[in-house]
């Protein structure tokens, strides 16, 4: 939880002078928001990773011998991962509402806290699947560096989307972030690019496919 | 191969053998290349799940969550398999003072010595009161005086319980003192399928081993000739010779020494044991001695690293 605190205050305190959006928005208003993703997705991968320790432990195959489908044990990872990375993310979201950085309603807090969830289990489901493919947590680095960081800096979770080159536009459209964190600034604030409705249809699409490939794995995965 | 019910079965074999990928087939984690197996009648591919709810297993390698306390490991493996919370507290006292764990049954189990992990791995493996028990290599890299205690625990639940045991192990003197019967395996394959006792009588009596500095062959070659005598084998300076009684031989021995003027300097005599069991089936030794202590160091530094 520290790096995502430091792109808040560190980040966003330097930024703020520099910053011009639309009419007037503050950067911390628009950082907010992409930091409380930046926790969900960080949270959420290393919570369905969460696997791959449990594999390394010898754990695992204590929970594979027991009487209990491999489908209870995968949601039952699922949920307790989320859960992790949603308390996670809602200290940086009740931080930046009660610190007045972005105004919103009891119905905009729902509504984040429903895109919340989405992007949550999206990328648990997401780590669970690389989970069941690794061999050993080692390749916890590449992960990192291949994945999780590029997933994180084409979210538009740090600067405004509108206006980038074709290219890189086109790389952040493929990115599921992109829209969880274009939907909770729509909730928080209304400084969304899409519609809400397309960014709960996409993420809620590839929560289902990665769920759907996270159960498959799961399910031939070795056990040590 | 079969094993019957409320009996302590051995498998024996060296490292790589296969005994735990056996154990590994007959515990659903591992899906057969090719034959079937059945746990109490149920196929351990078709069935995994009535196979699950009858088998309790101690794993090769350490499977407890460090962060809990032994009480809370034992609970989740309650809950895991479906007991409720009465039942779960009743075994958790029972298993816990089988194991002799009761005063640090609330430690978290990072605290706890390796002998005490293995503990409350046994213990964890009876909560749910399974048909038959896997100890997969129960005393690998503890001392002798926690192999002693575990071996103990062992007995007690084949007399209090009647429960089946499936103990694997490469230390020999674990499955003479232990199982009922032994199945020895190498390469994958069974060797040698009997009780200890008929499979040490299989070899022919007791050995007897003269060192012999000089001449070994022209005494090897006259002994041949004895029907007394079953097996012969020579190595370096020593002829090892097994017989039915080798007190009553021993003299024999000497004096066909005498006549062929061969000089033996040192005699000794021993019960024959798994060892040479194995030796016979497979011609080589069970382990050459420094090469699987090298691979025991390796595994407990594995051991402590994942930690």
């Amino acid at each position: 939880m520290v790096l995502p605190l430091l792109f808040l205050t560190i980040l966003g305190s330097g930024f703020n002078r520099y910053f011009s959006y639309r009419n007037n928005v503050s950067y911390m208003e628009f950082v907010g928001p992409g930091i409380v993703g930046m926790q969900l997705l960080f949270a959420s991968m290393f919570g369905g990773l969460s696997v791959l320790w449990d594999r390394q432990f010898g754990f695992l195959k204590e929970i594979l011998v027991a009487p209990v489908s491999r489908f209870a044990i995968m949601i039952g990872k699922t949920v307790g991962a989320v859960t992790t990375s949603m308390v996670k993310a809602l200290v940086f979201l009740l931080a930046i509402i009660l610190g007045g950085l972005v105004n919103t309603s009891l119905i905009g807090f729902v509504l984040t806290l429903f895109f919340m969830l989405l992007i949550s289990a999206s990328f648990v489901s997401l780590g669970i699947a690389f989970a069941a493919k690794m061999e050993d947590p080692h390749g916890f680095q590449l992960i990192m560096n291949f994945i999780i960081m590029p997933i994180f800096f084409l979210s538009g979770a740090l600067f405004p989307l509108e206006n980038l080159p074709y290219w890189l536009n086109a790389l952040t459209l493929l990115n599921p972030l992109t829209y969880g964190i274009d939907g909770m600034r729509f909730a928080l604030g209304g400084h969304n690019v899409f519609s809400p409705m397309i960014d709960a249809i996409v993420l809620f699409g590839f929560w289902l496919g990665a769920s759907l490939v996270g159960t498959v794995l799961f399910k031939t995965m070795p056990a040590s | 191969m079969e094993i019957e019910k409320g009996e302590l079965f051995g498998l024996l074999g060296p490292n790589g053998a296969g005994k735990t990928t056996l154990i590994s087939i007959l515990s659903t984690i591992l899906s057969a290349s090719s034959g079937k197996a059945f746990v109490f009648g149920h196929d351990v591919g078709s069935e995994q799940d009535a196979v699950r709810k009858r088998i309790g297993i101690v794993f090769q390698d350490p499977s407890l969550d460090d962060e809990l306390t032994g009480e809370e490991n034992l609970d989740f493996h309650g809950r895991l398999y479906g007991m409720n919370r009465s039942v779960r507290r009743e075994r958790v006292d029972e298993v816990m003072s089988l194991v002799d764990l009761d005063d640090r049954r609330r430690d978290i189990v990072k605290t706890y010595s390796g002998g005490m992990r293995r503990r409350l791995e046994i213990a964890r493996g009876l909560m749910h009161m399974p048909c038959v028990l896997f100890l997969d290599e129960p005393t690998l890299g503890l001392d002798p005086q926690t192999r002693r205690k575990i071996w103990t625990y062992i007995k007690e639940l084949k007399v209090t319980y009647g429960m089946t045991i499936i103990l694997t192990t490469h230390y020999m003197d674990e499955a003479d003192r232990l199982c009922s019967r032994v199945a020895i395996i190498d390469n994958g394959e069974i060797v040698a399928l009997d009780s200890p006792t008929s499979l040490k009588r299989e070899l022919g009596g007791d050995v007897l081993q003269l060192e012999i500095p000089v001449g070994i062959d022209v005494l090897m070659n006259k002994v041949q000739t004895i029907d007394e005598i079953n097996r012969i084998k020579s190595e370096n300076q020593t002829l090892s010779l097994h017989v039915a009684d080798g007190e009553s031989f021993l003299p024999t021995v000497f004096k066909l020494a005498q006549e062929v003027d061969v000089a033996v300097t040192s005699v000794s005599m021993r019960k024959p044991n798994l060892e040479d069991v194995f030796i016979k089936h497979t011609g080589r030794e069970i382990r050459d001695e420094s090469v699987t202590e090298a691979k025991e160091r390796i595994r407990l530094f594995m051991r402590r690293k994942s930690k």
